[in-house]
């Protein structure tokens, strides 16, 4: 399957990805294409697999074997920060955030400038930072919210803001772990209307529980089940495939 | 916001008072030989300084801070050893010219690593580079591997002990268990009497701030707000594209080099140079000086150090048994009841009651209440 042809009409391409864990394979064999601007939701019960497939894209964990080409090149063999840099964003299950610095400041750590050493030292805030963060902050209704302290935020915030500082970090691959988990009904709301609006023009892969949003979202359903794909395609699809329906939905 | 790199107003009056009470009260209140004793004390402020960025805003621990004040110390004093040890002042030698402890360890040659000590360009050199290459060395070795937190803190102690056993164990390189003594003059110039103690003392206190500007630089700049998202979020700083590793290290070694310039001051304020300020002992002694200070504070660490200092003097001397117990007693007291040291306290309790007194008198001076407001403002 993989012999003379190149998919390099895919944005990442996950072939063969392995990772086991003292002889448990959490991600056992798994292949998946995302394509450029596609939205792809995975889904799964509990343990399936789902966060460790993310772990593996963004280079938290290292792959037993597989492959993981993003834009052609290989991730499983680069550091953390090298793959932010080739423009892979991540945001973590938990709002992860920096709770001693203010809103502004979270975003602007996150500007794609300075990132070296040298660069942290002689970075300067102008104008083309400070609009930056304004907009963003926009985006993420927390523009009122620039000098308060991050801690003072309420969860959903804090999940608002680490999208904001994804947004800000402008990757061709966003990966969402549970972006609207634990969030109120008004704010799940609001949270699709902005991943509805930060989507454009990047690809998206989503982690996420509720069905609702993830039938408003996605492009195509991933379903992963013990570390394998269970079933692919659209959410019409993938709703009515009776091994699904069996392993997941019918709960 | 006054857009400046170094420090905001309030700070600005923070650190005009420090310069104050550095450079006009205490050498118009205090003797000589307390003024010395001041200048003693200061060349710890200057490790304290760098655990503030090091330990304060990078979250790193190290407990072997000794090391790279004895390699700074140990620089200078190799310098003014050889200074010292001419062939004139040590003719009564088996080998005339070489530092006297030598001669007593049956060495006939000046060893080869002591050879370039003869110049002081080197040596001023020697005093940032050796123990900023040294500290690069660990940083990588630590964390380029992961390796943080109490395991690094352990492994800087370990350190300390190595370096303590190295020195003592070669006598005839280092002068052993006594350590250099007997140094006299720099380029000439006696550097034991009266009037040169008190020129050290301001050159000490000039250097101190050149530090303390350093410091606010780093803590100023973005780097300053990287190292306190990683003391917090390691891994989110990992996945906005820092290599945590690096920032980490040049935290590492810019306390490095502020602890070696303490060293030499050291060296050059009290005249000799030994391991007993090298070892683990000294090196947890500092960190307390950061954290009585407040490890948030670049300006509480000079006053913690001074404070604990001089307690030490009064109390040691008082109750030579107990001293020990109180600074330990010290260390609990300030992390259970104060983590943010003399600092956190002038920030919670006194700073706010000036601000009142201040605002409630009328009318209000020019100018004041903006600028208080845009410095009570989170930069921006």
């Amino acid at each position: 399957m993989l012999v003379g042809h190149q998919p390099k009409e895919f944005l990442l391409a996950v072939e063969a990805l392995t990772v086991s864990f003292d002889g448990f394979k959490a991600v056992n064999d798994l292949s998946f294409y995302v394509d450029e601007n596609e939205i792809r939701v995975i889904i799964g019960p509990n343990g399936a697999g789902k966060t460790t497939v993310l772990d593996l894209i963004c280079g938290k964990t290292k792959a037993t074997s597989g492959s993981i080409q993003f834009r052609g090149k290989e991730l499983t063999r680069m550091r953390e920060n090298e793959i932010v840099k080739v423009g892979v964003g991540r945001k973590f299950q938990n709002p992860s955030i920096y709770d001693d610095l203010t809103v502004f400041e979270n975003l602007e750590i996150s500007f794609p400038r300075g990132r070296s050493v040298f660069g942290a030292l002689t970075f300067t805030r102008d104008a083309a930072v400070r609009d930056r963060v304004h907009e963003v902050a926009e985006m993420i209704f927390l523009k009122d919210k620039l000098n308060m302290s991050a801690d003072l935020l309420s969860h959903g915030q804090k999940q608002w803001l680490e999208i904001g500082m994804l947004l800000i970090q402008d990757p061709d691959l966003l990966m969402l772990d549970e972006p609207v988990a634990g969030m109120s009904v008004s704010e799940r709301a609001k949270t699709a209307e902005l991943l509805n609006r930060i989507i454009k023009n990047r690809s998206v892969l989503v982690i996420e529980h509720d069905m609702k949003f993830v039938e408003d979202i996605a492009h195509k359903v991933t379903v992963l089940h013990q570390g394998q794909i269970l079933s692919e395609g659209t959410m019409e699809k993938v709703q009515n495939d009776p091994k699904v329906i069996e392993v997941y939905l019918g709960h | 916001m006054t857009d400046n790199r170094f420090f905001n107003r309030s700070e600005l009056i923070g650190i005009l008072a420090l310069a104050v009470f550095l450079v006009v009260v205490l050498p118009l209140t205090l003797d000589v030989f307390r003024l010395n004793l001041v200048a003693k004390y200061l060349t710890y402020a200057f490790v304290a300084l760098g655990l503030v960025i090091c330990w304060g805003y990078g979250g790193i621990l190290s407990l072997g801070q000794g090391v790279f004040f004895g390699l700074g110390g140990y620089c200078m004093a190799m310098f003014l050893k050889l200074e010292a040890s001419s062939v004139e002042n040590t003719k009564i030698q088996s080998t005339p010219g070489i530092p006297d402890f030598m001669d007593w360890n049956q060495i006939t040659a000046l060893p080869f690593f002591w050879k370039p000590f003869h110049s002081l360009t080197f040596t001023i050199a020697a005093i940032v580079l050796v123990p900023g290459i040294f500290a690069l060395i660990i940083g990588t070795a630590m964390f380029k591997r992961r390796v943080g937190g109490t395991y690094f803190a352990i492994i800087t102690q370990a350190v300390a002990a190595i370096l303590t056993i190295l020195i003592v164990g070669q006598q005839g390189y280092t002068g052993g268990i006594n350590g250099m003594t007997d140094l006299r003059t720099l380029k000439g110039w006696d550097i034991r009497p009266d009037h040169a103690k008190i020129v050290l003392y301001f050159f000490e206190v000039g250097c101190l701030f050149v530090c303390i500007m350093v410091a606010q630089f780093v803590r100023h700049s973005k780097l300053g707000r990287i190292l306190v998202a990683m003391r917090e979020k390691e891994d989110r700083v990992r996945f906005s594209g820092y290599s945590v590793a690096n920032f980490k290290i040049f935290a590492f070694c810019i306390a490095a080099v502020f602890a070696a310039i303490g060293g030499a001051m050291f060296a050059l304020n009290v005249g000799f140079m030994s391991p007993s300020f090298v070892g683990i002992v000294p090196s947890i002694e500092m960190v307390i000086y950061t954290a009585v200070g407040g490890r948030l504070s670049i300006l509480g660490a000079v006053y913690g150090t001074l404070l604990v200092n001089f307690a030490k003097t009064s109390l040691s001397e008082t109750f030579p048994e107990l001293w020990l117990f109180g600074l330990g007693g010290l260390f609990i007291a300030v992390v259970l009841a104060f983590p943010n040291g003399l600092a956190g306290i002038w920030g919670d309790y006194v700073q706010p009651r000036i601000d009142r007194l201040i605002s409630s008198r009328k009318p209000k001076p020019e100018g004041w209440t903006d600028s208080s407001v845009a410095d009570g403002a989170p930069a921006e």
